[in-house]
């Protein structure tokens, strides 16, 4: 009795106030039986994506609750700890390391960027904890980032990029004009979607790179007007996405080509609303009206509507997704050491939380997963706040749209 | 490469705009700086209220009209309060004070922005009657642009009378030159600053008012602006305010024409540019040598 | 508590070592005890040059990227096998960096300076930016390998983070003290004049120009190591380094603390760290809540926490607590 109240004596003064404050303080004795399963999770709550941030926290907390309902994972609650990381590296790691060393989470997932994911990624490695990024990367499943403890849920630029550019190309048209933004991913997605449009027989007319975040395109559509592109590509992220597609609408682009792009995210389509978005062609990984026909779906989009009352979003879904994920791999590990469940969720790589059937390719942790191409749904034709885009086509898992493992440095 | 006039003049007016853009900021900070030695880093946010105030005034008033006169004026009383109840009472302490000052002012303006009207930012869209394209000859700009054109001309010739043929442009002028002696003749120096500092945020209001349709309203837009526009000054020279305009307007061609033909390079040419100037012309193109040395 | 207060500040360097040495148990988690001295370090180069040269610069980000970007560059792409080269590449960087910058900028006084600091700072982050194959562009620089070090023939890993923590702690102290060393030498008397005075500094005949010179220089280099230990705790550089934002920090940092006083960085430092650390697990508006401190303390409290403390208090230090 005496240790305890001296270890607790202790825990008391130090200098900060806020450790106790935090989640997860349990006394001594609570700490030694039924101990928490922790996953850290880092998202951007604060910062331009703070709404895909949101609805991947609403998801990852749906999955908590999924999870307990049934008794834990092996008899133990799960806890989802939410940090800011404030879309920010170097905050991302240091959230990463706070949730490693003061919280002993077990497990990290989340992350949003490339940028940021990597940071946090160094993180996990160092400290051999398994993580499951939950965001496009090319890298993070490639040498010399991944590791076998890194996980990939989430799409990547070379699957979206191939997967929309074989469609677009075959359905749309084969005359392209690609404007994108003059970094990481933009360049990426420009790339592949290039490769893409050869490899279908395609011709490029242009490819415009502009300043991230200076969304002024006027000067260059005329001239990409006047070369009468079959099909417009706009890689544009976030804001510069709306921005661009009214530029174009104010120059009547939209009546003379085809509009497409390699995602269309949710969360700007509410934004932008329908008649930014009509009839523009992208790829997404999940939409909550697949319910009607995916039994996994509508569990989700079920929950969701419960607790939240707004149906789930892409992002979400990932979040969503990686958390089941880490319940899965300790349920099949018996254990809570990462190693062991990066072990057995690669024996056993089959799953379906929300979308059908995905899987973990043995060599780099990829999740393989279906794609659905969709279109934005003009003002009048959309269904309630949530019903923006009409399904089009369905892409089917396949491990051809990525890189090879051998590409990736890994055989 | 593209060199033909059908490629270069669209990206020569894309570039008059945003180099009007700078003009207003640029000079709403020469004002402050040139009268009373004061950087107001703060600039940048208020462009960004601007912006956001019209977005709002738009909602309730449904007059664009409205919203563009309103937003630059609750802007610039903004700016009234913040000299009377913040700067004021740095006078007489270090001149790196009311930076330092209006440099956390400016984080908390930015961080309550994203605190009113949410994290993702607003969109905008300009008035219906100036949607749509003109065709110049060679090519067709966006009316809206034009537009913004216009309304920084006429609103610098309103300046330019003010300051030359009103008795308080003529003070503030003088301030500028000669605080000092400005002050020895009774005059009260007190309120010309407070109604400067008012004008220049209103112009930093205005230039965000503006801007809103074209590139939206985010709680960051104002940061990247600021330090620009700072680059503007030091190449037009500080506290000259023909210098500010140039200055402005040729910043907005190095950015146009560094896009059309560089476009890696784009972000980096204002500097790039900036030190040039500082080693062959220190005080800047109008500037004079010994002011704010 | 007068005597205590005389012992510390006679015994600045000495203070610093023991305070430090218990420090990381003081603290939440080791990590956060090792970003604090690496931060008060960063803050610390800053004080040379605000607090007691007087120089307000807005962009220090550029030192403290540079020196992360130098050795991040030297033990991640060029493969270099000891940490310590990778280590000193870093604060080189900075040096230089700061010999070219210092160059454009210190024709320039006051508020223009600080300007103009900022433009360069921003200009570095674009260049780090778009040079994406050398520095990782915004992905950031990663794959930093924090490799083990050999003293006396015993080889150290700094995997750890206490481990790493000391690690860092003797080459923070270091620092402390060759900071001591350099107040304490005339060159350090002609900077706290400068301060004072400048015109006045240069009718005495000092070369003002060459002293300020030499302070952003060393200043540069307190910076530079501090990027440089950052990058080998993070195992990333990320291109924010250079951002405004960062600068913004450091200048936060060390007014908080208290600029012109010894500890003041180091105070400072750790103030808004731990602040930060605790407060973003309750709130988003941590940002708001430090804009508001520090313009509080620019209004109120110019002195910082630290410096207004000394001043309190009977006997402590004298000639150096003039922010």
């Amino acid at each position: 009795m005496t240790s305890m109240t001296r270890r607790k004596f202790l825990a008391a003064t130090g200098a900060t106030a806020g450790a106790m404050a935090t989640q997860g303080w349990f006394p001594a004795v609570l700490r030694a039986q039924g101990e928490p399963i922790r996953i850290g999770c880092p998202l951007p709550l604060t910062g331009p994506f703070a709404a895909l941030a949101a609805d991947m926290q609403r998801g990852a907390q749906l999955a908590q609750d999924e999870l307990n309902a049934k008794g834990g994972v092996m008899g133990r609650k799960v806890e989802v700890l939410f940090r800011d990381d404030e879309l920010k590296p170097a905050v991302g790691a240091q959230r990463t390391k706070e949730l490693i060393e003061n919280q002993k989470v077990q497990f990290v997932v989340g992350g949003l960027a490339a940028h940021v994911q990597m940071a946090i990624n160094e993180q996990t490695k160092k400290s051999k904890v398994l993580f499951i990024s939950t965001s496009q990367s090319d890298e993070i499943s490639a040498k010399p980032d991944t590791s076998p403890i890194t996980f990939h849920e989430a799409l990547n630029p070379t699957i979206t990029c191939r997967v929309v550019g074989s469609w677009v190309a075959q359905n749309l048209g084969k005359k392209w004009w690609i404007v994108y933004a003059d970094y990481a991913w933009g360049k990426q997605c420009n790339a592949v979607l290039q490769d893409t449009l050869a490899k279908q027989g395609g011709t490029l007319l242009g490819a415009t790179p502009y300043p991230l975040g200076s969304a002024e395109f006027s000067a260059h559509l005329p001239k990409i007007q006047a070369a009468k592109p079959d099909v417009f590509m706009n890689v544009a992220p976030g804001a510069d996405n709306v921005a661009l597609h009214k530029q174009l609408k104010s120059f009547g682009m939209d009546k003379t080509m085809k509009l497409a792009q390699p995602l269309l995210w949710i969360s700007y389509l509410k934004e932008g609303g329908p008649e930014v978005y009509q009839d523009v062609y992208g790829a997404i990984n999940w939409y909550w009206e697949l319910e009607s026909s995916i039994p996994s779906a509508k569990k989700f989009v079920d929950a969701s509507l419960k607790k939240f009352n707004i149906p789930p979003g892409d992002y979400g879904a990932y979040a969503y997704s990686g958390v089941l994920e880490v319940g899965r791999g300790v349920e099949l590990a018996k254990s809570t050491d990462s190693e062991a469940v990066a072990n057995a969720l690669r024996k056993n790589p089959v799953y379906d939380h929300f979308k059908g059937k995905q899987w973990w390719r043995a060599c780099d942790n990829k999740s393989m997963q279906d794609m659905w191409i969709v279109k934005g749904r003009g003002p009048g034709k959309t269904k309630g706040d949530w019903g923006l885009m009409d399904m089009v086509a369905k892409v089917a898992a396949d491990e051809k749209y990525d890189r090879t493992c051998a590409e990736k440095g890994l055989a | 490469m593209d060199v033909s006039l059908a490629a270069v003049m669209p990206q020569v007016f894309t570039g008059l705009v945003l180099g009007m853009l700078f003009v207003l900021l640029a000079i709403g900070l020469s004002l402050i700086f040139g009268l009373m030695t004061v950087v107001n880093f703060s600039h940048g946010a208020l462009y960004m209220l601007g912006a956001y105030f019209t977005v709002f005034l738009l909602t309730y008033t449904r007059s664009f009209w409205v919203a563009l006169v309103m937003a630059p004026l609750i802007v610039g009383t903004l700016g009234l309060l913040m000299e009377r109840f913040l700067v004021r009472r740095l006078y007489g302490r270090s001149p790196d004070d009311p930076l330092l000052l209006t440099f956390g002012l400016s984080l908390v303006l930015i961080e309550t922005a994203k605190l009113v009207w949410g994290k993702i930012g607003l969109t905008l869209d300009p008035p219906r009657e100036l949607g749509g394209a003109v065709n110049l000859g060679f090519m067709a700009f966006p009316m809206y642009r034009l537009f913004v054109i216009a309304v920084t001309g006429v609103v610098l010739i309103g300046l330019w009378a003010f300051l030359t043929r009103t008795n308080v442009g003529l003070i503030i002028r003088a301030g500028s030159r000669d605080p000092l002696m400005v002050r020895a003749l009774g005059i009260d120096l007190n309120r010309i600053w407070l109604l400067v500092f008012g004008i220049g945020c209103a112009l930093a209001g205005l230039a965000g008012a503006l801007a809103g349709p074209m590139r939206g309203a985010y709680a960051e837009m104002g940061v990247n602006m600021v330090i620009e526009s700072f680059v503007v000054i030091v190449v037009g020279g500080m506290g000259s305010l023909l210098g500010a305009v140039v200055a402005g307007i040729l910043m907005g061609q190095v950015v146009g024409l560094t896009t059309l033909f560089a476009p890696k390079l784009a972000e980096i040419m204002v500097f790039v540019v900036m030190a040039v100037v500082l080693l062959v012309r220190p005080s800047g193109i109008f500037g004079e040598a010994g002011l704010a040395e | 508590m007068g005597s205590f207060s005389r012992l510390v500040s006679r015994h600045q360097v000495a203070a610093f070592g023991v305070f430090f040495a218990v420090f990381p148990f003081l603290m939440p988690y080791k990590s956060l005890a090792s970003q604090v001295l690496i931060f008060g370090l960063f803050a610390l180069g800053f004080n040379l040059l605000y607090g007691y040269t007087g120089l307000l610069s807005f962009g220090h980000a550029a030192y403290y990227g540079l020196g992360a970007y130098g050795t991040g560059l030297t033990l991640a792409k060029l493969k270099v096998s000891s940490l310590w080269l990778g280590l000193a590449a870093g604060p080189v960087l900075a040096v230089v960096g700061a010999v070219v910058i210092g160059f454009f900028c210190l024709r320039r006084r006051g508020i223009y300076f600080a300007m103009l600091t900022l433009a360069f700072a921003q200009l570095l982050y674009f260049v780090a930016f778009h040079l994406a194959d050398v520095t990782g562009g915004d992905d950031g620089l990663r794959g930093i390998p924090l490799l083990p070090i050999n003293i006396l023939g015993w080889k150290i890993d700094l995997e750890n983070s206490l481990v790493f923590y000391y690690f860092s702690f003797v080459i923070v102290w270091l620092a402390v003290a060759g900071l001591r060393r350099i107040l304490d030498s005339p060159f350090g008397t002609v900077l706290q004049a400068i301060r004072e005075n400048g015109d006045r500094a240069s009718a005495c005949g000092y070369d003002v120009n060459r002293v300020k010179h030499l302070s952003f220089v060393f200043s540069a280099f307190f910076a530079g190591l501090a990027g440089a230990l950052d990058a080998l705790r993070l195992a990333v550089v990320p291109v924010e380094s250079l951002y405004w934002v960062t600068s913004g920090q450091v200048v936060i940092m060390t007014l908080l603390g208290g600029a012109g006083t010894f500890f003041g960085p180091f105070v400072g430092a750790g103030t808004y760290l731990v602040l930060g650390d605790r407060l973003a697990v309750f709130t988003e508006r941590w940002p708001l809540v430090i804009g508001l401190i520090f313009m509080a303390f620019v209004l109120f409290l110019p002195k910082g926490i630290w410096g207004t403390l000394v001043d309190k208090l009977p006997g402590g230090q004298t000639a150096e607590a003039k922010p």
